[in-house]
């Protein structure tokens, strides 16, 4: 594929002229404004870039940025872009779903488009609930959620979006926040890494979930439970006085205390984003105990699927002409000559 | 060996006009793979043919049993074959399972070739006979040829050194060579064909070849009493040109390269592992050169889907499924309709509900196809009539999905699907090209992505196209910009816009297939059932009566004349291979009194159930007898069709995992 040419464009051109139809204050439009703000970083072209969702709020998404936009069905957006990614390989595509979307009715797809590794951007929005249906229990929300379908409180089992896009064979797993200032620098990695790149973005629904991550998303007190990942740099928090080590005999993460910024003596893990044992530990780091690990989790680049389709079209065509006549007249035919009469 | 002298008709007639031979035996036999390649030389002799496979739905079914027998059958002659045939003139069973669910449908006096190597107490007892048949008076009205087969292949291939389980999987091709012995076929294609499948296994190859020969030799020197005797069939007098054979799955795909040649672009094809629907995906995979791309997706919906979004970047998508398959695209489908981007569907419809009859035919999603999505969701739909019918049912596919910026449903049966029949081969060149446009500017000052042609298609705009940045999806639209609009005058705008472009797709006028534009009856199909009911309409007009054959390709939007047309008739019979679903249609898109004749065995439609239909409406023929009587409201009562046991079934073994193609 040929490096695509950067355009210089700005957070206005990436604006489209419809009424944003989010509730007011919902963590949906700081998302929408990180992305504009990203796009013009990224020397994205409004003509190749394609936004491509499901069904609920997050998915509303295309509708409000200035490129192609793909508004489909429920749960499977990931197989519309993998359409169109095949048939067009040059376009960037951002997937944009959420937690019911791309982990409930869409699990299947988004599970099969992370495993054969097509290359585009996944922002999952994370906010815990049914939004757009008023405010069931979602495949991500805490045991014990009070919601008009679960009065007394849910009973299954969360999903964890980052470990179930791990497990199912994802090579860049991030994550981030809707009102966090550092989401551009995500979407950037995820832009920049070649294949499927998911994101999972904790986003905050005012009316059905509000403040839900407030416990690590609120400014106060943030530094001591956010993990900012960063590859090559230790796994540190809490204005660096803890840190992130491996607790050898249990085979688990530990928090442990820094003294005086001496963090090699504290034995903190140097974060490596090619690292997958890495990554599934990562990913599996109760919040609460631990802080929660934001940023670039995992990013180990490996052939794309688009790549790998091309490859075997031009294997399977080598020497081959396209020769539709030879084509219909192959296999054992015979040959009636003019003197025989028509058919009775 | 135990032969019955019975005096048959068939020893008058040595140069019969058309004859039905059946080929049954256990799944491991590779009874499909024998009646493939009889085909292949029968095709060649230049008659003309219909095949029928008809398989178990178990891969391996247990060895012997009733339900793993696997059959195939072909009907050919020197005349116009549309059907394979009633009744068998000749039945090869290879086992007593296969003599048992096979016996019935031979014709009276039929000849019945037995393998009694096969015919042990085991297998007896799995056929659940309590005497061996072939040894009692129980075939008293068939010729019987019985003699060993297995005995006679091990020592056809001694020389090979193969052990005995392996020299029996050759039994299959001493039956095709004594086979190929009786109707005078020539051995090279299948020599040919052996040496080419087994490049990498000479002495297989050879064993084969070895077992094939001595079938052949065995029928030319055996001295055989009675019933053995070579027949010709001579060859039917057909339109001079180049002929091969080709199943309606083969069809289907050439016909969709064809089509996307014709539009002028490159097709993506989204499918999912379905019986029968999966061979055309198997087809297409083997075409990239054709600028094909094949996409096996997780699910049913992920292939609908993927084929979708291949259309919005500018493909033409294509997805196949059979009826449960289709049921899970339906949502994807009502997508495609709403964004008005251009999709085929290929349904290969089979027997029943949910699992159904995976490996039998019917017609049966008809009613889902025309009226089956939510909201007022209306979708072209065309029928194929005959393995070959359906490569110009699929381009006509292609043209109306990129004229009218629209999915396309086509149905196809699983009988279309695996049944050959000898196909005279068009010249591309001879179709009208329909290449697709893209809008590459706006058309007046603003973008206005549905702002309609005059055939009522909005405008086909890939992604990647500088300064026509635009969103769609499955939230209605407003009428020209695409800009949501929820409004109740925009909603009822867009459903109006929606069928009309429908409703006014340029559907060829329908015409008669056989007989007069008006009369007494007109028998009305669609699908598979043409071949049938053509045959049955030709015997009945051969006996004096005025009866019409109308086939109807186009089976959503329906023709513009065929309210007209059939209400030039008396009465309107519709035979289908479902419980009457087009005769629904047909009443409710023109108040016509059409009577249903419907048929769910799983089995296709036999000429002479049809001749007695159609005889309950005339004097003085089969069916009705003593006089013209009242028009039989009532169905008929089930047909028997003699050996389907109701049993799913599919074949492959060592010998048969494909047709030959």
């Amino acid at each position: 594929m040929n490096a695509p040419v950067k355009i210089e464009t700005t957070l206005k051109d990436w604006e489209t002229d419809q009424e944003v139809r989010w509730c007011p204050g919902c963590g949906d439009y700081a998302i929408l404004k990180a992305v504009q703000r990203t796009l013009p970083q990224l020397g994205a072209d409004p003509a190749n870039t394609v936004f491509i969702s499901g069904i609920g709020c997050s998915s509303r998404f295309p509708y409000y940025i200035e490129s192609y936009g793909f508004h489909t069905i429920h749960g499977r957006a990931p197989a519309f872009a993998t359409g169109v990614k095949l048939a067009n390989p040059e376009l960037d595509i951002w997937l944009v779903t959420g937690d019911g979307d791309g982990l409930s009715i869409g699990g299947n797809h988004l599970m099969h488009v992370l495993r054969r590794n097509v290359n585009m951007q996944i922002m999952l929005f994370n906010n815990e609930i049914y939004g757009l249906t008023k405010g069931q229990a979602s495949p991500t929300s805490r045991e014990g959620t009070k919601s008009p379908s679960t009065p007394i409180g849910s009973y299954d089992h969360p999903a964890r979006p980052a470990a179930f896009a791990l497990g199912a064979g994802a090579r860049f797993v991030a994550r981030g926040f809707d009102v966090s200032k550092k989401l551009p620098e995500v979407l950037t990695a995820a832009h920049a890494h070649q294949g499927a790149a998911f994101v999972e973005i904790f986003q905050n629904c005012i009316v059905y979930n509000k403040d839900v991550f407030d416990d690590f998303a609120a400014p106060k007190g943030a530094e001591d439970r956010q993990l900012w990942l960063e590859n090559g740099k230790p796994m540190l928090f809490a204005g660096d006085t803890k840190g992130i080590a491996l607790d050898r005999e249990a085979l688990t993460l530990k928090v442990v205390d820094v003294a005086d910024g001496d963090w090699e003596a504290a034995d903190v893990i140097v974060h490596d984003v090619a690292n997958r044992s890495l990554a599934h530990m990562l990913v599996e780091m109760p919040f609460g105990e631990f802080p929660m690990a934001l940023g670039v989790l995992y990013d180990d680049p490996r052939p794309t699927f688009e790549e790998a389709v091309i490859a075997e079209r031009e294997k399977a065509s080598e020497g081959k002409t396209a020769n539709l006549a030879r084509l219909l007249g192959s296999g054992q035919t015979w040959t009636v000559d003019g003197t025989a009469q028509d058919p009775v | 060996m135990a032969t019955q002298q019975v005096e048959s008709p068939r020893e008058a007639a040595e140069t019969p006009e058309a004859v039905v031979v059946r080929f049954a035996g256990d799944s491991g036999d590779g009874m499909q793979l024998t009646g493939g390649q009889f085909t292949l030389s029968t095709a060649l002799a230049g008659n003309d043919l219909a095949t029928f496979p008809d398989f178990p739905a178990e891969i391996r079914a247990p060895q012997g049993t009733l339900f793993g027998v696997s059959a195939f059958q072909i009907n050919f002659g020197s005349r116009q074959i549309n059907t394979a045939g009633d009744a068998p003139d000749v039945l090869v069973a290879m086992n007593p399972a296969a003599l048992k669910t096979n016996i019935a449908a031979l014709k009276p006096g039929g000849l019945v070739i037995a393998d009694t190597g096969a015919f042990t107490k085991r297998n007896l007892d799995k056929a659940q006979y309590e005497s061996n048949p072939l040894e009692d008076d129980s075939l008293a009205k068939y010729d019987v040829l019985a003699f060993d087969i297995s005995e006679k292949t091990i020592e056809a291939v001694k020389p090979f050194g193969l052990g005995n389980k392996d020299a029996l999987r050759s039994k299959n091709m001493w039956t095709l060579g004594l086979a190929l012995w009786m109707f005078d076929r020539p051995r090279d294609p299948i020599h040919q064909w052996l040496r080419a499948k087994f490049r990498n296994k000479p002495d297989i190859a050879d064993a084969n070849i070895a077992a094939l020969d001595a079938g052949h030799a065995y029928g030319e020197t055996a001295e055989l009493a009675g019933p053995l005797k070579q027949l010709t069939v001579p060859p039917v007098p057909s339109a001079p040109g180049l002929y091969r054979t080709v199943t309606g799955a083969e069809a289907v795909s050439l016909g969709l390269v064809a089509g996307a040649q014709l539009a002028e672009l490159p097709m993506f094809f989204g499918g999912y592992p379905i019986t029968p629907a999966s061979a055309i995906l198997h087809h297409l995979a083997r075409l990239k050169e054709f600028g094909v791309t094949t996409f096996q997706a997780e699910d049913e919906i992920a292939a609908v889907c993927a084929a979708i979004g291949a259309s919005y970047a500018g493909q033409l998508g294509v997805t196949s499924s059979s009826g449960p398959g289709i049921a899970l695209k339906t949502e994807a489908m009502g997508l495609a309709i709403m964004t008005e981007l251009p999709l085929v569907i290929v349904n290969s419809q089979r027997g029943g509900p949910s699992t159904g009859l995976p490996t039998k035919t019917e017609q049966s999603d008809l009613y889902q196809a025309v009226y089956g999505r939510n909201g007022d969701a209306s979708m072209p739909v065309l029928a194929a009539r005959s393995p070959s019918d359906a490569f110009e049912v699929a381009i006509e596919a292609c043209r109306i999905a990129v004229k009218y910026m629209t999915p396309v449903m086509l149905l196809t049966d699983g009988y279309i699907a695996n049944a050959a029949e000898p196909w005279k081969v068009p010249d591309p060149a001879e179709f009208e090209p329909f290449p697709a446009t893209f809008l590459e500017e706006p058309r007046g000052e603003q973008l206005l992505p549905y702002k309609r042609d005059e055939h009522g298609a909005r405008p086909w705009i890939k992604p990647g196209t500088k300064g026509m940045m635009h969103r769609i999806g499955g939230i209605e639209k407003h009428q020209e910009t695409g800009n949501i609009d929820y409004s109740p005058d925009n909603h009822q705008a867009m459903t109006d816009l929606r069928k009309a472009k429908i409703e006014n797709i340029d559907v060829p006028d329908q015409e008669v297939s056989l007989g007069e534009t008006s009369g007494k009856l007109a028998v009305v199909g669609w699908g598979s059932t043409f071949g049938p009911i053509h045959q049955a309409v030709r015997k009945a007009r051969a006996k004096g009566c005025d009866v019409s054959h109308i086939h109807v390709r186009h089976v959503w939007p329906l023709p513009k004349n065929l309210g007209e047309l059939l209400r030039g008739y008396d009465n309107i019979l519709v035979p289908e291979m479902n419980t009457g679903q087009f005769k629904t249609v047909l009443r409710d898109q023109f108040l016509v009194d059409a009577q249903p004749l419907t048929k769910t065995s799983g089995q296709p439609f036999q000429i002479a159930e049809l001749v007695t239909a159609i005889g309950r409406y005339f004097d003085g023929i089969e069916g009705n007898e003593g006089g013209e009587v009242e028009v039989n409201r009532q169905q008929l009562p089930t047909m028997q069709s003699g050996h389907d046991d109701g049993s799913l079934r599919r074949e492959t073994s060592p010998q048969s995992q494909e047709h030959s193609s």
